[in-house]
């Protein structure tokens, strides 16, 4: 009774779908309550007490249709409502006075159970362990395993020798053989099909995993196109991970004001001799982030997935206004907010992408129209890889940028060996920024962002 | 009374049906949480966007149980001694006086030290006891020797301290007073908590709770919900209302109407005695269904297209695909 539960759960772990101890042991209970008659029941109590999320919950009714939907052995009788089809399922006789072959196998085949048939086949897939497959192209190797479990070498033996006819075999030999061989062909499928399924409930979502640490760790740069969809998934949780870890608000002990209600409070139980003092707190804000982002031509490949990390930071941190540029800088908050993600970044890339760059012009924009936006709680990101074209790069302005500032941050993304090289001006304002660093993938993103948001809230 | 309870609570179809006597029309899904909880003593987490009746299925359950529901609201800045307990520090001062004038008496004939102190300690200490505890909802709903329905509404809006506080009474139905001790529960209360999802909860308070999502519901739940809460509604216009609100999901809206904002506009319609839905009278009282200028102005736009179509629907009994 408990087998078919443990080995979902193991399915459910598989498509992230976090099923905790405690939690398992609570949906056997909840299947002692309701029973497995009940199919609809059965999931709805599961469903309640092992997926804690609205994605969770998807997660988990997919893969409890593809579960729960096995072991159904296809009746060749459906296909065809006339019996013509009747020859796909090998019948020998009338199925009543099946003959008996010695080979358990055998005689399952010949008998047409096709109930029995599955069940063995979900013992001999336990047996050989299907449920351990990772990969997509170990599904030969565990079909074959798995056959080999039920007997499938037996069988082969068995027909071989049936063909080969001659003394002590039935007379009926090669009709016998004829109708195994059959059977034995529609078990191949069924194997596949069975191992298919396994994979799709254990493995598929490790497998995708694995496809995401890789890209994580690619240079932006190298990313192709067709990984963009995925990326954008990775970096949307990325965004959501950091934002459950830091967002939440702090307090701080502001040293020396009592609170004496507390205090009060606290003391009760010594009658009101105040053994433990309580001080007052002040809450710490949230980071408040000003983001700049370089859209130009020299940062094409990276631009797409810098505002990408752009509009996920929009969604997670309430106090951003973020700019973007070319050379003319136009603040991108309002876009970011009110589109969806697919539409925001073309509109941003189609509005200023893609021109030359002109770091002087875009830090006179921002100084002209947004410098009311940094003040001394504000943290500003640049992202971009600091090459104006040799053109005045306004150092002044940076300079005062990091005066009015708690911090900027320089993100770019080539490595350090270039800066300072041709008109890269990386070197010249680098002495105004309180760090810059190499970023070109998403985990070291995820990395300066995580020390960003810690040593922000920590102030 | 206990029997009763489970009763009530036997199997799902009895749990819609009782629910439906309270004109609370229950999903499958949502009978299952309840017979679950009450066959696991746990808790029970529903989430879903503001207005598809959470807090109402906490009333509803009381009703049906005919036990007390005792509500916390959650907020910002919420602490233990406003959910749990306080002392009643009026009286323990009082007490204090009233001892120090009658400590004469209790030590009369004591000779040495050793001598007082034993009188004193036979005599009862009831300083920190059960007589100065004013109890706040949680104790409360502890308390009641029945049971109780318990309400925590809104738990997304407490802060991250007050949910972990929240964990031992969830788990346990306990609480701890330090200067007392720890109070249980005779009867394990049926326990709601509410979010808006305005924030992620804990993963601590997640697993010990039973999690319900209640989505926006189709077409002829919502049509059964509104029959239900707003009886003298006629069939007709009811099944032209809901059309159009059905319509109004698929639209890209700030927010989206959900069924508390239904069953508004179908009393509205009732005042207004209306008898088919038409243009003005869709303007006039689009404001009931939404809560933002921008989602009204982009319904006005459409709303020719969507009465037609609901008026349509309500004829055929079935929407057609909407544009």
């Amino acid at each position: 009774m408990q087998q078919p539960l443990e080995h979902f759960i193991k399915a459910l772990r598989a498509s992230e779908v976090r099923v905790s101890v405690a939690e398992a042991i609570e949906a056997h209970e909840v299947v002692a309550a309701v029973g497995y008659s009940d199919r609809q029941l059965l999931k709805d109590a599961l469903s309640i007490t092992v997926a804690k999320s609205e994605e969770e919950k998807e997660r988990f009714d997919e893969t409890f249709e593809l579960y729960f939907a096995r072991t159904e052995f296809r009746d060749p009788l459906d296909e065809g409502e006339d019996g013509s089809d009747e020859n796909n399922m090998p019948q020998f006789g009338d199925g009543e006075g099946a003959p008996e072959t010695g080979n358990e196998l055998a005689d399952l085949l010949l008998e047409g159970d096709r109930q029995e048939m599955a069940a063995q086949m979900e013992q001999a897939g336990q047996q050989v362990g299907v449920g351990n497959i990772r990969f997509f192209t170990q599904r030969g190797f565990f079909a074959r395993r798995l056959l080999d479990q039920m007997g499938l070498r037996e069988l082969e033996r068995l027909i071989a020798e049936l063909n080969r006819g001659g003394e002590g075999q039935p007379e009926d030999a090669m009709e016998m053989a004829a109708a195994l061989e059959q059977g034995r062909s529609m078990l191949l499928d069924e194997a596949r099909s069975y191992v298919d399924r396994q994979y799709e409930l254990y493995a598929r979502a490790a497998g995708e995993q694995l496809r995401a640490e890789f890209l994580e760790q690619t240079s932006l740069a190298n990313i192709e196109r067709r990984d963009f969809d995925r990326m954008s998934r990775i970096v949307r949780r990325m965004a959501k991970k950091l934002a459950a870890r830091y967002m939440r608000r702090h307090r701080q002990a502001r040293r020396g004001q009592l609170d004496i209600r507390r205090t009060l409070r606290v003391n009760m139980a010594n009658d009101g001799v105040p053994f433990h003092t309580v001080w007052k707190t002040k809450k710490v804000d949230r980071p408040k982030i000003v983001a700049i982002c370089d859209v130009s031509r020299s940062v094409a490949a990276a631009a797409q997935f810098l505002l990408l990390f752009l509009y996920s930071l929009n969604e997670v941190i309430a106090q951003l206004r973020s700019f973007a540029f070319s050379s003319n800088l136009i603040e991108v908050s309002h876009t970011l907010e009110h589109h969806e993600v697919d539409e925001a970044i073309p509109l941003i890339l189609k509005d200023i992408g893609f021109r030359p760059t002109d770091y002087g012009q875009a830090l006179r924009d921002l100084k002209d129209e947004f410098l009311d936006t940094i003040d001394r709680r504000t943290t500003v990101i640049m992202l971009g890889d600091g090459r104006s074209n040799y053109s005045d790069p306004e150092i002044e302005i940076m300079r005062q940028i990091n005066e009015r500032s708690q911090r900027v941050i320089w993100l770019n993304p080539e490595p350090e060996s270039f800066w300072g090289t041709g008109d890269s001006e990386m070197n010249r304002y680098r002495p105004f920024c309180h760090v810059a660093k190499t970023v070109n993938t998403i985990k070291g993103l995820e990395r300066v962002i995580d020390d960003l948001l810690r040593s922000t809230t920590r102030v | 009374m206990n029997d009763t309870r489970a009763e009530k609570l036997k199997d799902i179809e009895t749990i819609i049906a009782g629910l439906g006597e309270q004109n609370y029309i229950a999903s499958r899904q949502i009978s299952t949480a309840i017979l679950i909880a009450q066959n696991l003593s746990k808790p029970i987490l529903v989430e879903g966007s503001a207005g598809v009746g959470k807090t109402e299925l906490a009333l509803s359950t009381a009703a049906y149980l005919d036990l007390p529901l005792i509500r916390m609201q959650c907020y910002e800045g919420l602490d233990e001694s406003k959910a749990l307990y306080e002392w009643k520090y009026g009286k323990q001062l009082l007490y204090t006086q009233v001892l120090k004038e009658q400590i004469g008496d209790v030590l009369q004939g004591a000779t040495t030290l050793h001598d007082s102190m034993a009188r004193l300690n036979d005599f009862s200490d009831v300083f920190f006891s059960e007589q100065f505890l004013e109890a706040r909802p949680l104790l409360n709903a502890l308390q009641q020797k029945a049971g109780a329905v318990l309400l925590i509404d809104e738990v997304d809006k407490s802060n991250e301290e007050f949910e972990a506080f929240l964990l031992e009474i969830l788990s346990e139905f306990q609480v701890t007073i330090p200067e007392i001790g720890t109070i249980k529960a005779d009867t394990p209360p049926i326990v709601f908590l509410t979010s808006n999802n305005t924030r992620d909860m804990g993963d601590a308070l997640k697993r010990r709770c039973l999690h319900l999502f209640i989505p926006l519901p189709d077409a002829k739940l919502e049509e059964r919900i509104v029959a239900a809460r707003v009886p003298n509604l006629d069939a007709r216009l009811r099944k032209q209302l809901v059309f159009f609100v059905q319509q109004m999901r698929e639209l890209d809206l700030k927010k989206l109407p959900s069924i508390s904002e239904t069953i508004d506009w179908a009393r509205v319609m009732v005042l207004l005695h209306a008898e088919d839905l038409d243009r003005t009278l869709v303007h006039e009282t689009l404001n009931v269904l939404l809560k933002f200028e921008e989602d009204i102005r982009t319904v006005e736009q459409q709303s020719t297209e969507l009465i037609r179509n609901a008026v349509k629907g309500a004829e055929t009994g079935r929407l057609a695909a909407t544009a």
